[in-house]
């Protein structure tokens, strides 16, 4: 297959099953001489042998049981060129129980083709298509009526079903390059202007494909880059700490400060790293990069590098987002599912449907799950907080797929922030943090330095476990192996710095955040603090999380587990020798090597 | 960005995806030039590492200078490289070349039921010491959950069905009626214990993508490719009794891309040369459905 150095584009074919679809591409190929030497005759020749007629989607439909039946079952990529540049075009498949085939390939595509039967008319997939295209963020569409033989290439037939569709696209804010009528097997208006329905002005099909742009590349959007992985070669010789991803829009150079989202944390850009590629200063939107930091700080794969002073992303555990739901089983309140952003994946459970939509009519439904093709509305809340843009600011930052057990089931856009309860403490964070005078020791020198890292043990569980005689015997082996550590009791701090607050109940939230904002001090120190808090809740575990940091916070809990979430990482028995559990989360420490 | 370097980034990303879900990942090595070019791929991904093993399938009907190639790449860039092989078969002259099977059950004895187990770890794993040089018994039997292939979309038409995450079940087959759905990068990452999943970086690349990156990257590739004065070459590499030259006379990189782009190649089929394509149409999927590359 030749293909020179022209532009690339990925074109994908949409609509019901029957109208055309692939016929439109085997022509395309055939007609622009695209097709390997041969390919034509010995298909047509196999099918002279099995005495069936001749169909240009054979040249597609390449399984055995597509041929069989004479669908297209899976999405096909061909590959074929005109004077302007290189297509890949993507044969989708139009039968409804292959979306899931369809939507991974149509989201490839920069620009669609959308195909209507002008015998048929508009069917329920030449609609559910159009809505998805729009989903997925396709702005270039051209609607391409078919088999305009079947109507004697009448312009009235035509002109019906383009008034009809363009009054559904407008309600879903889609609005199609062209409208063109063609007959694809007989070659009409496929690659010259039709001879027989002489009273269309053109363009042509491949005139229309020429026509499409491509779309501008994120560069001058903010600088987002997902965290792929944090990568050290040490047993190779390599002591460089890169933190690879993709830049998925706007730019860095290097001396930037940074700023990592959902965790807050920042830096500042030392060096732009690269295999066999000249030394860079910059990367840009598309590139794969890895860079490193001025300081060693500590964070996992999922978070979204991005650029201080450049507007940055909504972080929350509350989203409404559109959503398109392929799975078996249909989406349900209440269970647990695993949403996929970027890099990061959190456990996610669908709050609120604010509407479900039949996306073949654009009807409303009155359902309380949304099932198997359906696109809704819904609220989505996560269990911990995470870093997106909203589909009107930044696309690919907006984008999610949901996963039900081992298969992805669903995909969407977000498209608001819902305030959750932690915005407000986030908030005042994110000012702390950006306002914080460092020290220029940074934590990884105190930690080598120390032997072991910063961390808030935090002993849990109801009043009258007793905690307390777990944390100090705790703080005393520590001490006694030369870490340094502090026992820090909820108690202390009441008669302490909160022995103004007048009723201890009511102000249980301030206490809470003050806990967070003494240990944050403490951890900043380098210090291994043990804390005990009788009756911790889910949320207000997680304002200490934002307060101080989420990986810095090892809950132990005594007795029952009253928590909802999976967030206690050890648990203790209250019938258990204290100095038994002390050694149990010292064993803890040891393994999560927070003790170097 | 050229289309060069899209293709390269996208590949990158796919790559360290692969890396941060499969704990046990390895790599497909034919020696052929899209898995060289794969494995220079892995080296831009991890800054000059390859943080898992390659694995090579050894039908002992390679064209000898492809062993060597690949010894030489292997200490050259310590690589942690695998080979596996159908032993039995070969000993019991199970093969084509025997004169006891056709092409394709040669292929399926020898190059698809070794894969199937020794990316399972049931038949024997033989790893490269660096220190000697020499191939061991490798006491890692733990089955490969990600498996890295070369495959390109215009290759043949199965391929151009392929997602860049495909899962395959027990046996290896691949549910090609069924397959997961794949957009905006993200992957079937998920997938249930006993299953595994293939993973193909080089999905959106072509021949002549291949070429023009060995080419800008400098990537070494194995002669065999290139004429050495006959007036013939191999175009894509296989066993030797199933694998044939064809009439050219590229020498060197340049010239294969030229040829590719205006010559006699230009309309024609890569994998012309392998025999066993030729045997049943459909042959190379019912291959693949049963785990063939
Ligand atoms: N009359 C007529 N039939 C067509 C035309 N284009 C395609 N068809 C037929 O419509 C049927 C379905 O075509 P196909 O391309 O498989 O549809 P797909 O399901 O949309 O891919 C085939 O039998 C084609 O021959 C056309 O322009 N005119
Ligand atoms: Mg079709």
């Amino acid at each position: 297959m030749t293909l020179s150095k022209l532009p690339k584009m990925n074109i994908v074919v949409v609509g019901h099953v029957d109208h055309g679809k692939s016929t439109l591409i085997g022509r395309l190929l055939a007609d622009t001489h695209s097709l390997p030497q041969g390919k034509l005759e010995q298909v047509k020749a196999e099918c002279r042998r099995h005495a069936k007629p001749f169909e240009y989607a054979f040249l597609l439909d390449a399984l055995k049981d597509e041929q069989a039946q004479g669908i297209t079952i899976d999405t096909a990529r061909c590959f074929f060129k005109s004077k302007k540049r290189q297509y890949i075009i993507i044969d989708a498949p139009g039968h409804i129980e292959f979306l899931k085939n369809m939507i991974s390939g149509a989201a490839r595509a920069e620009a669609a083709l959308l195909v209507i039967d002008a015998g048929e008319g508009i069917q329920e997939n030449s609609r559910r298509h159009g809505y998805l295209l729009s989903m997925l963020g396709i702005r270039q569409v051209a609607i391409c009526v078919n088999k305009m033989d079947l109507v004697e290439y009448r312009q009235e037939a035509f002109d019906k079903i383009e008034k009809e569709y363009r009054k559904f696209l407008k309600e879903i804010e889609l609005t199609p390059k062209v409208f063109l009528p063609i007959a694809a097997r007989e070659g009409e208006n496929i690659i010259n202007r039709p001879a027989r329905m002489k009273w269309f002005q053109g363009p042509s099909l491949l005139e229309i494909l020429d026509s499409f742009e491509k779309a501008p590349s994120p560069q001058d959007k903010p600088f987002r880059m997902p965290v792929q992985g944090i990568y050290k070669f040490t047993e190779s010789g390599d002591t460089r700490r890169i933190f690879a991803g993709r830049v998925e829009s706007g730019a860095v150079s290097v001396g930037d400060k940074v700023i990592f989202l959902p965790s807050n944390k920042r830096s500042t850009l030392k060096s732009i790293e690269g295999f066999n590629a000249p030394a860079r200063k910059k990367i840009s939107a598309g590139y794969s990069a890895g860079v490193t930091l001025t300081e060693q700080i500590y964070i996992n794969r999922g978070d979204i590098l991005c650029k201080e002073g450049e507007p940055l992303p909504h972080v929350s555990s509350l989203m409404k987002v559109k959503v398109f739901w392929l799975g078996k089983k249909p989406m349900a309140m209440g269970k647990e599912y695993k949403l996929k952003s970027g890099t990061s994946a959190v456990p996610v459970r669908l709050k609120e449907i604010k509407r479900v939509l039949d996306a073949s009519a654009l009807t409303k439904l009155n359902k309380k799950i949304v099932e198997r093709n359906d696109v809704a509305e819904v609220v989505l809340e996560s269990s911990r907080p995470v870093a997106f843009d909203l589909s009107s600011e930044l696309e690919t930052t907006s984008r999610f797929v949901i996963v039900d057990e081992y298969d992805i089931s669903g995909g969407g856009i977000i498209a608001e922030v819902v305030k959750d309860e932690q915005s407000p403490v986030r908030e005042q964070i994110s000012i702390r943090d950006q306002m914080w005078d460092f020290s220029v020791i940074d934590p990884e020198q105190r930690a080598l330095r120390y032997g072991h890292q910063s961390k808030l043990i935090l002993l849990t569980g109801s009043v009258g476990m007793d905690k307390k005689t777990i944390a100090k015997e705790l703080e005393k082996i520590l001490f006694e192996t030369g870490i340094k550590t502090y026992f820090l009791p909820m108690g202390n701090l009441l008669r302490g710095l909160d022995a103004h607050v007048e009723s201890h109940r009511a102000s249980r939230r301030e206490h809470i955040h003050h806990l967070g904002e003494i240990a944050h001090l403490f951890l900043d120190a380098g210090i291994i603090v043990v804390a005990t808090a009788s009756n911790l809740t889910d949320e207000e575990l997680r304002e200490l999380q934002e307060v101080t940091e989420r990986d810095s916070i090892v809950i132990a809990n005594v007795g029952k587990n009253n928590f909802h979430g999976p967030i206690v990482a050890l648990d203790l028995s209250e019938k258990e020798n204290p100095v038994k559990n002390a050694r149990k989360i010292v064993g803890f420490l040891k393994e999560k090597k927070v003790l170097l | 960005m050229t289309h060069l370097e899209k293709l390269e980034s996208q590949s990158v990303y796919i790559l360290r995806e692969a890396y941060s879900h499969f704990k046990n990942l390895a790599m497909l090595w034919s020696i052929g030039k899209d898995s060289t070019v794969l494995l220079w791929l892995a080296r831009k991904a991890f800054f000059g590492h390859v943080p898992f093993p390659l694995v090579h399938i050894d039908t002992s009907f390679k064209i000898p200078e492809m062993i060597q190639f690949r010894d030489k790449l292997a200490l050259e860039w310590n690589l942690n490289m695998v080979y596996g092989s159908n032993t039995q078969a070969l000993q019991e002259k199970r093969t084509f070349p025997a004169g006891a099977l056709t092409r394709l059950e040669c292929c399926k004895t020898l190059k698809t039921d070794a894969l199937v187990n020794t990316l399972s770890g049931k038949w024997p794993r033989y790893r490269l010491d660096h220190q000697t040089g020499a191939y061991v018994l490798d006491e890692n039997k733990e089955p490969y959950t990600g498996v890295i292939v070369g495959v390109r979309a215009d290759e043949e038409g199965s391929r151009s069905k392929e997602r860049y995450f495909s899962p395959r079940d027990k046996q290896s087959d691949w549910a090609v009626g069924d397959q997961p759905p794949e957009f905006w990068n993200q992957f079937k990452t998920d997938f249930a214990p006993g299953t595994h999943i293939r993973i193909h970086p080089l999905l959106d690349w072509t021949e002549l993508d291949i070429w023009e990156y060995i080419a800008a990257e400098n990537i070494p590739v194995i002669p065999l490719y290139f004429d050495q004065g006959k007036g013939e070459r191999y175009r894509s590499l296989g066993c030797y009794p199933c694998t044939f030259p064809v009439k050219s006379t590229a020498q060197n990189v340049q010239e294969i891309i030229e040829e590719l782009k205006t010559g006699k190649f230009k309309d024609i089929a890569e994998r012309s040369g392998r025999a066993q394509d030729k045997e049943d149409s459909g042959g190379l999927e019912t291959l693949r459905r049963s785990g063939y590359m």
